[in-house]
Parts: structure tokens; C-alpha cells; sequence
């Protein structure tokens, strides 16, 4: 929080405020539910793209909401959220690229020697 | 008002560091965009694990007749599926489960901690740091178990074509597949490893001064919310390294 230096004066008077947990306990529901959900999928269904299909959506849920709510970036600027993002897509582009490069070496290779 | 409050007192000029670009303190931009750094590190991490995956063999057939080869890159079912306690017995990704537990919960006790700073109760910033730092360290131990099992290996190992049995893994030759899966788990949950470590560390330093009230004299516990932007980009990397070592 950025008005962290000015609000102090706020709780000078030795009363602290109750706990406002609803929110956190609420996100902590949907990461265990995901987290269950994604080893439904990995006993119950066969490998396969469809299912690392799954597999990566459920995780990129997982992580909006460690960032937004966990890490508090929703509550944030959106400059700064801005600047987190944007280059993180670039990584998820290189991701793309270089997994495809694998699999053209493999191909490549295969096709040499069998 | 005692003097370390004037001594910590923020500058207020707009060229004196008193202006807060993007309404977020100093402290808290540079663990950003540290964490963004750092989200590229495990990035390359991951993705060289996409490249050295493709670029081997999947195994076709089927899951139950799956052998340990180094033609083809092994299920994950197959490599971690032990548990403490449990000799022997096939638990496919239970310990893992339990690891991704231990650390998600760890996360919630961290944000806890977060917001009784925010209404500046030390008690409950303490009980909840303890919390963290215990979750954080069995995850560790966790951890640590689980390297001893991957390094050990199990009864039957991997036979070669010469008839020599493998047993364990190192950086050169490992029972469960390429030798280059063994290396990838060592090195990306080594490192996730390490920053857990450094994690329990700030962890403990945080801990130390909220107990003897550096943060209460200071007058907000920014701290404790920095290193919690640390601990959850942690969560946050398990969260991925989980997928795509563990799932897929």
C-alpha cells in the first residue's frame, strides 16, 4: 500500500482493527480446488495435448490468482501492472518458439537416421 | 515519538526520492521487477525443458506396460511416484500433491501476515510469520527427501541392453530416462529449491525484527509485505514447475 506513511497516526490509539480474511481464505478455496481438479484430469484421462492443454489453463488460472490477489498486482496501478505483463509475454512467445524448434530437431534427426 | 521514527522518516522531496512512481514504494518496484528478472531465469529454465522434451522421443505406448528407457523421455507418474514410509507401493504424484499443499498453504499464511501488518498487529504478524516459516521449511525437508529418493532410485532400477543395471541418477546417467531429465530436475528444482531456502531466510530476519519491533516503531510493516512478494513469486514458480515436471 502506498499510503503507508501517512495512515500511522490511524492506530496510535492501541485499538487494532479486526481481521479482514474473507478474501484470502476465498482464493486459498480456489488454488485447492484447481490443484484438485488438475489431478482429476492426470489420473482420470488419457496424455495427450488435450489434456496438457488443460493441464497449462488451469495453471495460468492458478497463477492469476497468486499474482492478482496473493501478490496484490490487481489492487495496483495499471503502469505497473503493465510493466509485469508485457514482458512476460514475450518469455511465452520464446516458450512457443523454442518448443517448436525441438521438435523440428527431433523430426530432423528421426528422418537422418531411421 | 522516538528518534529512529525521524531517522526512518520517508523524503518527501520530488527529487529527493519522495515521489512514488506508479503509487508503489522503492522497495516494492525493485522486488518487481527482481521478480520479473527472476520469472525469466526460471522461464529459460522451463522452456529449455520444452526444447530437450521435443526433441526426444515420447513414449506411445501403453501406460501401464511404460519401462524406464533412455530412447524416450519418461511419464511422470512413473518417476515420482514414492512416498515416505511407503516402500515399494505405486503412489503416483502423492508426494508431490502433499509438497503442493505444504506450499500453497504457506502462501496463505504469508498473505495473513501481509494484512496484520496492514492493522499493525504484531501478534499476528508473528504467528503468522512462525506459520510460514514452518510450512516453508517442512516444504524443504520435503524437498530434500525427495532428491535423496530421485538420487537413490529404486530396487530395479533400469536394465541396459548389455544386461548392466542403473540405479539412482547423477548429472551423466540416471535410471529414469536421457540423461538430460535427471540434469533438468536437478537444475529447476534446485534453483526453486534455493530461493524456498533464501525465502526461509528473509523469512527468519523479518521474524527477528517484528518480535523486537523495528517495524512497530517504524510505523508500518512494508517489510513484511516485500519479502511476501518474494515468498509468493516462489508459490508461484512451484505452481509451473508442478505443471510441466510433474503433470504433463
Amino acid at each position: 500500500m502506498a499510503h503507508h506513511h501517512t495512515d500511522n497516526s490511524l492506530h496510535h490509539n492501541g485499538e487494532i482493527p479486526e481481521p479482514q480474511t474473507k478474501a484470502i481464505w476465498k482464493t486459498f478455496g480456489i488454488l485447492v480446488a484447481l490443484t484438485a481438479l488438475e489431478f482429476v484430469f492426470a489420473f482420470f484421462m488419457d496424455a495427450g495435448t488435450m489434456r496438457n492443454a488443460i493441464f497449462i489453463i488451469l495453471t495460468l488460472f492458478k497463477a492469476f490468482y497468486i499474482v492478482a490477489e496473493f501478490m496484490h498486482l490487481k489492487h495496483e496501478t495499471k503502469a505497473l501492472i503493465w510493466s509485469i505483463i508485457i514482458p512476460m509475454a514475450l518469455v511465452i512467445w520464446l516458450m512457443v518458439a523454442l518448443i517448436s524448434e525441438g521438435s523440428y530437431y527431433f523430426e530432423s534427426v528421426n528422418n537422418y537416421f531411421n | 515519538m522516538s528518534t529512529s521514527t525521524t531517522l526512518e522518516a520517508p523524503n518527501s522531496g520530488t527529487w529527493d526520492g519522495g515521489n512514488e512512481p506508479m503509487k508503489a514504494s522503492y522497495g516494492k518496484l525493485m522486488m518487481w521487477f527482481f521478480l520479473l528478472s527472476d520469472a525469466f531465469t526460471f522461464g529459460a529454465f522451463l522452456i529449455v525443458y520444452g526444447l530437450s522434451r521435443h526433441k526426444h522421443m515420447p513414449y506411445t505406448g501403453e501406460a501401464e506396460a511404460f519401462q524406464f528407457s533412455t530412447q524416450w523421455w519418461p511419464i511422470p507418474e512413473k518417476v515420482f511416484n514414492a512416498f515416505p514410509g511407503f516402500h515399494g507401493v505405486d503412489l503416483p504424484l502423492a508426494f508431490v500433491a502433499l509438497m503442493t499443499m505444504i506450499l500453497i498453504l504457506s502462501s496463505v499464511t504469508m498473505v495473513l501476515a501481509v494484512e496484520a501488518g496492514h492493522r499493525m498487529d504484531k501478534n499476528d504478524v508473528q504467528k503468522w510469520l512462525l506459520w510460514t516459516i514452518l510450512f516453508g521449511s517442512i516444504f524443504l525437508g520435503c524437498q530434500a527427501w525427495e532428491w535423496a529418493h530421485f538420487i537413490t532410485g529404486t530396487d530395479e532400477g533400469m536394465v541396459l541392453a548389455d544386461g548392466t543395471r542403473i540405479s539412482g541418477a547423477n548429472l551423466t546417467v540416471n535410471q529414469y530416462g536421457p540423461p538430460l531429465f535427471a540434469d533438468l530436475f536437478f537444475f529447476i528444482t534446485g534453483f526453486h529449491g534455493t530461493h524456498v531456502f533464501s525465502g526461509v531466510v528473509l523469512l527468519l530476519m523479518i521474524f527477528i525484527n517484528t518480535v523486537n519491533g523495528v517495524y512497530e516503531k517504524r510505523g508500518h510493516y512494508e517489510m513484511v509485505e516485500k519479502v511476501g512478494l518474494y515468498w509468493h513469486f516462489v508459490d508461484l514458480v512451484w505452481v509451473f514447475v508442478f505443471t510441466f515436471f510433474y503433470l504433463i
